[in-house]
């Protein structure tokens, strides 16, 4: 019997385990893919809100600027890649002007600092790349950007070595309420605890349902990106956004933390919340928006496509509180942006909940919140020569692009959480994230994910189940299956 | 650790420049190569028709490699293998890491680039559609099928013509997979004609031209392609989609040199070639650097490759023994030209002439290779029978002709109906 079950870990699930590992509690979460971090956490902005966007008076409004103010401190504790940039909210015309004077008052009445309205020569000084167009913008200095599902895994990392279970590969089906507890049915077995935290992001409503009735709508919305080569990163040196609309806050362009740079996304309905196509027109239409911000982006410089799809509801707002129908499960759903922004501030809200909710929740005296992550071409030269001495493995770069050495994906297979398909090692260590996109390393990470787990490399995956590359030799002549 | 020459990349390129290196007298080289063997991508291209040029016999990629590897034993050359270059300096000092030797710092009085090219991925393309397994670039899908013993599919759409998809449609079908098509969206094949017949029309294997896949479905792996007819700024035509049900697609849509060490060093990038901009003697724009091979430009033959390396070997050997200097002159790609390499001549260096590599940017039929002088008198006029963008066009200038003619000269072609 487990005290609390938190179902999902993408950035939420793990930032609400994250906490409760601080806690003198047996705490389970339940991820259905291979890998955590693998919803909308691996596929968004990856920024870091300040926080003038959302109504003032609204859980959204508190819990980002709150996750926002705290960001730089715990991506330091937790060795993610982080960095405060700022952003800059551009107007092109004077109904533009007219919104970004009503997101400074937002972002005054939210407790956002250092907020600025500049003229089009300020904003031009500060970037040279955006449009003669424009006439102003919106600067907000604690913008920043972030690695979000290595945030995600970090977290997901500490709360396990903290002693928190995590079970990959199970996937919730069914949620029988007994006398006092829960018996969780899974795709990997039945387990039972006394509370549930819903954290199933496009999923959450099915798990709501799951325990009695629906309590929202669920609207997902897909944004498609363009991700470009590094030589295209100082293209801007800010989080360069439009003015937002209703469909959301619009088309930006931003560095990334791993110094691409980053435009989309769009915004369309989908009924599948796992379609995560790109279109012909939803790239046409982050290239139209990119390049009305910043004329000269060069979209040729794309080495990858992505979508996520962010988990709208009917709901305005974050819905971080009690099942309606069940008392003892706690959602936190319909976590849209700014929800990477918010998670670290959502958690501690959430575990507040839990406590009102009845869950006591005693302190543990030996939590160990720190984690360190070695990354090779970070070092200096002494230090790369440092190491290699040390470790031959550092001494072996499997992937070029980006400099990622055997060493850092022996760190990664021997972590809390180590990762089983190709893509679960480049989100950990950024071998295949470069411009060659895994064409070189793909195979060598592959060798090395078969060694050292024992795999045959056939049964390896790219990313989720089934993304196998390889292909079983000849049963029986395929030629003639045409 | 100082070195003579050190040549980065232990290719086909790499190789031959070593030996010629030492050919020409060098006695302290190095060769610097990346992975655990010599060879470079000749190691996975299995199939034969290497050498024709070179060795007046038909090779196997493995095969040739060990000729060249052979050759260099011979020599007291240094190989590093397992060994990558994290930084080459303007001032030629080498900077790399492997597991032998830790980190190094190698001072070359001369250094080679000769790291190859790298194929253009999915993401380059924006292909719409999900994103599952089982879309290859044909270069990796090689390297699983030939190197690592390992297939990858079973129903195979491949876009691109490029030399590499042409090779692999044919490996992929001699071990049991079914391709389905190959899609280019140029009005011309970008591979070689002999590849396009051997691999393609003798496995009865359709070569749709000016067409394009424009959605890749899937959730997990591959599932289905629609392709469909490009207009002549290659947008897709509506209404004229074909599906294909498949599980692979290989991608064969070009080469990109791979000049990532070479941008670090402040070498001049030519943005037609994506290599260097190079002298007659394959010197970059900073003194000692030379390129050659895939890193310079993109050749279809390695036998050509070999030449070219082997003039920047002993150019680089020459180098280190000469200081002389001589005005340079600019070789200017004309009509129906893309791009030359070299970018620039400098006639006083050369022993008896230069040869000058080309595309053309159009099939062309009848037709004639000419060069001007800055002053626009004709210089000299190459007829050829046909000439295609898929392959790699090499003409010799004497020096004769060069000696003397002002700032630059222009290469173009006159197809024989419009002169």
């Amino acid at each position: 019997m487990y005290d609390v079950t938190v179902i999902g870990c993408g950035v939420v699930g793990a930032a609400i385990a994250y906490e409760l590992s601080k806690r003198k509690l047996r705490v389970l979460v339940l991820e259905r893919e291979n890998d955590v971090a693998m919803g909308t956490t691996k596929a968004n902005s990856a920024i870091i809100h300040a926080g003038y966007d959302p109504e003032p008076g609204t859980l959204m409004a508190r819990l980002n600027v709150e996750g926002c103010g705290e960001m730089e401190r715990l991506c330091r504790q937790l060795s993610v890649e982080y960095r405060r940039i700022g952003s800059l909210v551009l107007a092109f015309d004077g109904r533009d002007m007219k919104t970004l004077e009503r997101l400074y008052q937002n972002g005054v009445a939210n407790g956002v600092e250092g907020l600025r309205i500049l003229s089009a020569g300020e904003v031009r000084a500060m970037e040279p790349a955006v449009s003669e167009a424009v006439c102003g913008a919106l600067y907000a200095p604690s913008c920043g950007i972030v690695d979000p599902w290595g945030l995600c895994i970090a977290l997901a990392e500490t709360a396990v070595r903290n002693g928190v279970e995590l079970r990959l590969n199970s996937k919730v089906e069914r949620i029988e309420t007994m006398a006092a507890h829960y018996a969780v049915h899974t795709s990997a077995g039945v387990f039972e605890s006394a509370y549930l935290v819903n954290c199933a992001g496009v999923h959450a409503h099915e798990i709501s349902a799951m325990t009695g009735a629906q309590e929202w709508e669920t609207a997902p919305t897909r944004g498609e990106y363009y991700l470009l080569d590094k030589n295209c990163g100082g293209l801007v040196k800010h989080v360069i956004f439009q003015c937002p609309s209703a469909a959301g806050k619009g088309v930006l362009v931003s560095p990334t933390v791993h110094g691409n740079l980053l435009a989309g996304p769009n915004a369309a309905s989908v009924s599948d919340p796992d379609d995560h196509a790109v279109t012909a027109a939803g790239l046409a239409e982050i290239a139209a928006a990119g390049r009305k911000s910043v004329p000269s982006i060069d979209l040729r410089q794309s080495i990858r496509n992505f979508s996520g799809v962010r988990a709208t509801t009917s709901e305005e707002d974050f819905i971080v509180r009690p099942s309606r129908h069940s008392p003892h499960m706690l959602h936190a759903a319909g976590i849209k942006s700014p929800g990477l922004s918010a998670a670290p501030a959502l958690a501690r809200y959430a575990v507040e909940q839990l406590g009102a909710m009845g869950l006591p929740l005693p302190e543990k005296e030996t939590w160990q919140g720190g984690r360190t992550q070695l990354r090779f071409r970070q070092l200096s030269q002494q230090e790369k020569a440092a190491l290699a001495a040390r470790d031959p493995k550092y001494g072996r770069v499997i992937c070029r692009c980006e400099t990622i050495t055997e060493g850092e994906i022996l760190d990664a297979l021997r972590s809390p959480i180590p990762p089983c398909s190709i893509d679960g090692v480049k989100r950990r260590t950024g071998a295949g994230m470069g411009r060659c996109q895994g064409g070189f390393c793909g195979p060598r990470v592959m060798e090395i994910l078969s060694r050292e787990l024992g795999r045959d490399p056939v049964s390896i995956p790219q990313d989720g189940d089934g993304t196998n590359p390889l292909t079983p030799w000849n049963q029986g002549g395929l030629a003639n299956e045409v | 650790m100082r070195y003579d020459v050190i040549i980065i990349g232990g290719g086909p390129a790499g190789l031959s420049a070593a030996c010629a290196a030492w050919e020409a007298g060098c006695r302290s080289i190095c060769v610097v190569e990346r992975d655990r063997h010599l060879g470079g991508i000749l190691n996975q291209c299995i199939h034969n028709g290497f050498g024709l040029h070179y060795f007046k016999e038909e090779l196997t990629g493995p095969e040739y490699a060990e000729r060249f590897i052979h050759m260099l034993r011979q020599t007291q050359a240094d190989v590093r293998l397992d060994a990558m270059v994290l930084q080459a300096t303007p001032e030629r000092e080498v900077h790399l890491i492997s597991p032998a030797r830790g980190y190094e710092v190698l001072q070359g009085k001369a250094v080679i680039l000769a790291m190859g090219c790298r194929e253009r991925t999915r993401g380059a393309l924006s292909i719409p559609g999900t994103r599952p397994a089982g879309v290859f670039t044909a270069g990796a899908a090689q390297r699983y099928l030939n190197l690592e013993g390992q297939m990858v599919g079973r129903r195979v759409v491949i876009l691109g013509s490029g030399d590499i998809g042409l090779i692999m449609a044919r490996r992929m079908t001699l071990e049991g997979a079914k391709v389905l098509a190959c899609m280019e969206a140029m009005p011309h094949p970008g591979g070689l004609t002999r590849n396009i017949v051997q691999c393609l029309h003798d496995f009865h294997i359709p070569l749709y031209l000016s067409h394009t896949i424009v959605e890749i479905r899937g959730r997990t792996r591959v599932e289905q392609v629609t392709a469909a007819a490009v207009d002549q700024d290659r947008s897709p035509i509506p209404g004229t989609e074909m599906v294909f049900d498949c599980d692979t697609v290989l991608l064969s849509v070009g080469l990109i040199p791979e000049n990532e060490l070479s941008l670090q060093a402040g070498i001049e990038i030519d943005p037609r070639t994506n290599g260097p901009v190079v002298y007659e003697n394959m010197e970059t724009s900073i003194p000692g650097i030379f390129a050659c091979g895939n890193v310079l430009h993109v050749h279809d033959l390695v036998d050509f490759v070999t030449a070219e390396a082997a003039q920047a070997g002993a150019e680089a050997a020459a180098y280190t023994a000469s200081t002389e200097t001589a005005a340079p002159l600019a070789v200017h790609a004309g009509h129906l030209v893309r791009y030359t390499v070299p970018q620039r001549l400098r006639a006083g260096r050369l022993k008896d002439g230069a040869v000058l590599s080309f595309r053309v940017s159009a099939l062309c039929g009848k037709c004639r290779i000419q060069v001007h002088g800055s002053t626009g008198s004709l210089l000299a006029s190459f007829p050829r029978e046909r000439l295609a963008p898929g392959e790699m066009e090499r003409i010799r200038l004497p020096k004769s002709i060069l000696s003397g003619e002002g700032e630059s000269i222009t290469v173009s072609v006159e197809e024989d109906a419009a002169i």
